[in-house]
């Protein structure tokens, strides 16, 4: 990393004294001896284990189930600057979902000449089904992670819209849970927004969204890949905590033009599905033929109106990376007004002018794939080796469109409990937006994520990460 | 419910009692071992017999050493009968039907895993089999009093323990099968004691030395302990409650549903036939042929409920 960047702590400021949002908390830190608050650490990690919350790691044979680290020092947002976010975030939201609509219709956004035609027609998440198909209550992205850093006081940016099937709201509940217990007397004393709620607001949120053919009371599942995948704690909390049952592809079967599960009274129709099951492998007659993880022909069923898909199939055309980098005029576009959060500046490589501007400047740019994910085939400019960089060189060159360049930017750091004692690690923010006819809700919050490694800025769990309770403060 | 549910949570509790029985068997073992050295290698010979193993043990060891059997039965996890294995197993059904479970079952057997992951990571010598039994029946009490004090008596909880009961009908019947011959009359006449040792390991593997005691006073009688373990409703092993438990949460079902099904019917018939027997007629018919007939039953039922309840596709 650079000597001369500098860091926002967002406990510590620029030095001079702690933060007010941190004002309370940091009373009740100067009392505490570290020692216990190691001590206590320790029993959040068993608390973890008995409780197997656990991610299971791809490629890694024997310990396939591992925790994702905890750290107990939380982050803590004010109030006036939550509110300020929540404003951005619903205006984003707004427009992802507005954009779908009209991407899946009559394209005004290309006819009016705002993005190109081909960012479309070339991707691989544009699903033609989709096309003329309007879902239940018009809305595509019903459950959305919105990630944020953060580089200043006042500075958020939006480094991803996670559209599809964010993952991580079962850390965020947890880690809740976890500081409830290990640090009871911190919730009397500081006024810490509340996010328990989330899984009733996601129930009634999805239910709202059932398909005309549904009762008052609509069935509501949640659909999973199995107990091997990586998210599976996440999707058997989530349905144990809406009370919803959890199925597998096996589970399902389409009859009468429904799409059912097979219970131990027969089969009963399901009127809304969360599926935790990406777009290619949803429906074996639509999509991959292979796929053993979707049901047979209920694309059919959901364009009949037999069931409401959450998120809908085809959404991951807002949220790849190229499509980003047209986020503010898309935001501006759908809603009439400028983004109230603001992109990071994006390079398009495919574009000859900016790939000469990044092929210059490698080692001061973060390089992501266009469809890339996980923080997997990145490349950190700053703290790649020479080999490193020439061997992205290569890649670059080879096939520029797959790629898009972003400055490095100044992630802003909170403490986290170290070995020595507090240090600081930088971190990022996905707060989780449910949209529903009813309206949105962001949950006070998210899922922070922290880069436990020293200087590093890669927050990914996948990637040695770890997170942190968010607290956001009443007023 | 889900098929799959139902179907995971009778094979979790499947096979978290098959994981105690197994653990009782050793322990009936180890005692017999330490106590009647002459008898020791016949006897663990015929514990692997009991948990149906004898071919797998025999690929895997020449002899019944208590070494062997013990490493076999515990913590050999290249086949899915010991105890190591089952748990994983009971863990990775619990995990498929963690949305049935309460917190407390599901962080019951979660912690009873990696407990017994710990306990039962080395070989264990014999002074430290004592304990690593002891922890086996500590954990899976464990879950079963979370199951108890915190489960709704719904279908989940109906479930689990005719999955617990089919599983421990099909042992207790399984244990007298294999000494059936020390019961028979030609080898110890009708109220005569049996061979001391013999009875022990019956009586132990089953855990009912105390019970029978408590009923039948000290002297053991073949008759009167096939009678126990068969017919005698007080007694938490016997093949008859066993079968009554079955009988009691598949009604529940059926009255639940509101629809019959061919297990329940079948279930009712097999009772109603098992009621009007005495042990005298059991003798008759052959002790050995009773038994296993009544094992063939006990997976007859299994089938039934599996696909009257729909496990799977």
């Amino acid at each position: 990393m650079n000597d001369e960047m500098r860091f926002f702590d967002e406990m510590n400021g620029d030095g001079s004294g702690r933060r007010a949002p941190y004002a309370e908390y940091g009373a009740w830190l100067d009392g505490e001896d570290t020692q216990r608050l190691q001590h206590v650490s320790k029993e959040a990690e068993a608390f973890f284990r008995r409780t197997g919350i656990t991610f299971n790691v791809y490629g890694e044979p024997g310990a396939t189930e591992r925790l994702i680290p905890f750290d107990v020092v939380p982050r803590i947002i004010a109030a006036r600057e939550w509110d300020t976010l929540v404003k951005g975030i619903e205006q984003r939201v707004r427009a992802l979902n507005a954009f779908l609509h009209d991407i899946y219709h009559r394209q005004e956004i290309i006819r009016a000449g705002r993005i190109p035609a081909r960012l479309i027609a070339e991707n691989e998440a544009y699903l033609p089904e989709m096309a003329g198909f309007t879902p239940p209550g018009g809305i595509y992205t019903h459950i959305v992670g919105v990630d944020l850093v953060r580089t200043g006081p006042d500075e958020f940016f939006v480094l991803e819209d996670n559209a599809r099937t964010p993952s991580g709201v079962s850390y965020m509940l947890e880690n809740r849970e976890t500081m409830l217990q290990l640090f009871p007397e911190l919730f009397s004393r500081i006024p810490v927004r509340r996010v328990q709620k989330y899984p009733a607001m996601l129930h009634r949120g999805l239910a709202a969204s059932a398909p005309a053919i549904a009762s008052d009371d609509p069935v509501v599942a949640i659909l999973t890949p199995g107990i091997h995948n990586s998210a599976y704690y996440e999707h058997s909390f989530l349905a144990d905590q809406m009370g919803v049952e959890l199925v597998e592809g096996h589970d399902l079967r389409v009859i009468d033009g429904r799409v059912a599960m097979r219970t131990t009274q027969g089969y009963k129709p399901i009127d809304v599905l969360y599926r935790r099951v990406d777009d290619d492998f949803l429906d074996p007659l639509t999509f991959n033929p292979k796929s053993m993880l979707g049901v047979p022909g209920i694309m059919d069923i959901y364009r009949a109106g037999g069931i409401t898909i959450t998120n809908a199939p085809g959404t991951g055309i807002a949220d790849d990376k190229a499509i980003y980098s047209y986020m503010p005029e898309i935001v501006e576009f759908y809603t009439g007004e400028p983004a109230k959060l603001k992109n990071v500046e994006t390079y398009r490589c495919g574009d000859p002018d900016s790939l000469a501007y990044v092929l210059e400047n490698l080692s001061e740019l973060v390089v992501k794939e266009v469809h890339g994910s996980g923080g997997y085939g990145m490349l950190v400019g700053p703290a790649a080796s020479k080999a490193e960089l020439e061997a992205f060189e290569a890649k670059l060159r080879a096939r520029p469109s797959n790629y898009i360049a972003q400055p490095t930017l100044a992630l802003s750091t909170v403490p986290i409990l170290a070995e020595q004692g507090l240090s600081s690690r930088h971190v990022d923010l996905r707060p989780y937006v449910i949209v529903s006819p009813q309206g949105i809700d962001v949950t006070p919050g998210g899922l922070t994520r922290v880069a436990l490694k020293e200087g590093s800025l890669v927050v990914n769990s996948s990637q040695g990460g770890g997170t942190k309770d968010t607290w956001v403060l009443e007023d | 419910m889900l098929g799959k549910t139902a179907g995971g949570l009778y094979w979790m509790f499947r096979y978290l009692e098959r994981t105690e029985n197994t653990a009782r068997l050793v322990d009936a073992g180890f005692r017999i071992a330490l106590t009647h050295s002459s008898v020791a290698a016949e006897e663990w010979k015929s514990i692997v017999s009991t948990t149906g193993e004898t071919a797998s043990f025999e690929e895997r060891h020449d002899s019944y050493t208590p070494a062997n059997v013990v490493d076999f039965l515990l913590r050999d996890t290249t086949h899915p009968y010991s105890v190591m294995s089952m748990i994983e197993a009971a863990r990775m059904n619990a995990r498929l039907v963690r949305t049935a479970l309460t917190r407390e079952v599901w962080e019951a057997t979660n912690e009873c895993c990696m407990t017994l992951r710990a306990a039962l990571a080395d070989q264990i010598a014999d002074r430290d089999l004592p304990r690593a039994l002891q922890t086996i029946r500590q954990q899976s009490a464990l879950v079963r009093g979370a199951l108890h004090g915190t489960m709704l008596r719904n279908d989940i909880f109906n479930f689990a323990r005719i999955g617990t009961f089919i599983e421990r009908a099909e042992s207790t019947a399984r244990i007298l099968d294999v000494k059936y011959y020390v019961l028979l009359p030609s080898v110890s006449h009708v109220g005569s004691s049996i061979d001391n040792v013999q009875w022990e390991t019956i009586l132990r593997s089953v855990s009912a030395a105390t019970a029978y005691r408590q009923v039948h006073g000290s002297e053991p009688r073949a008759r009167t302990i096939a009678d126990f373990l068969i017919f005698d409703q007080r007694m938490p092993r016997s093949l008859a409650f066993c079968r009554a438990r079955i009988a009691g949460n598949l009604a529940y079902i059926v009255a639940g549903y509101g629809e019959d099904a061919p297990s329940n019917a079948f279930t009712k018939e097999m009772n109603a036939r098992m009621d009007a027997l005495r042990i005298d007629d059991v003798f008759d018919y052959g002790l050995h042929e009773f038994l296993q007939d009544f094992i063939q039953e006990n997976n007859v039922l299994n089938a039934k409920i599996e696909e009257d309840y729909r496990f799977s596709e």
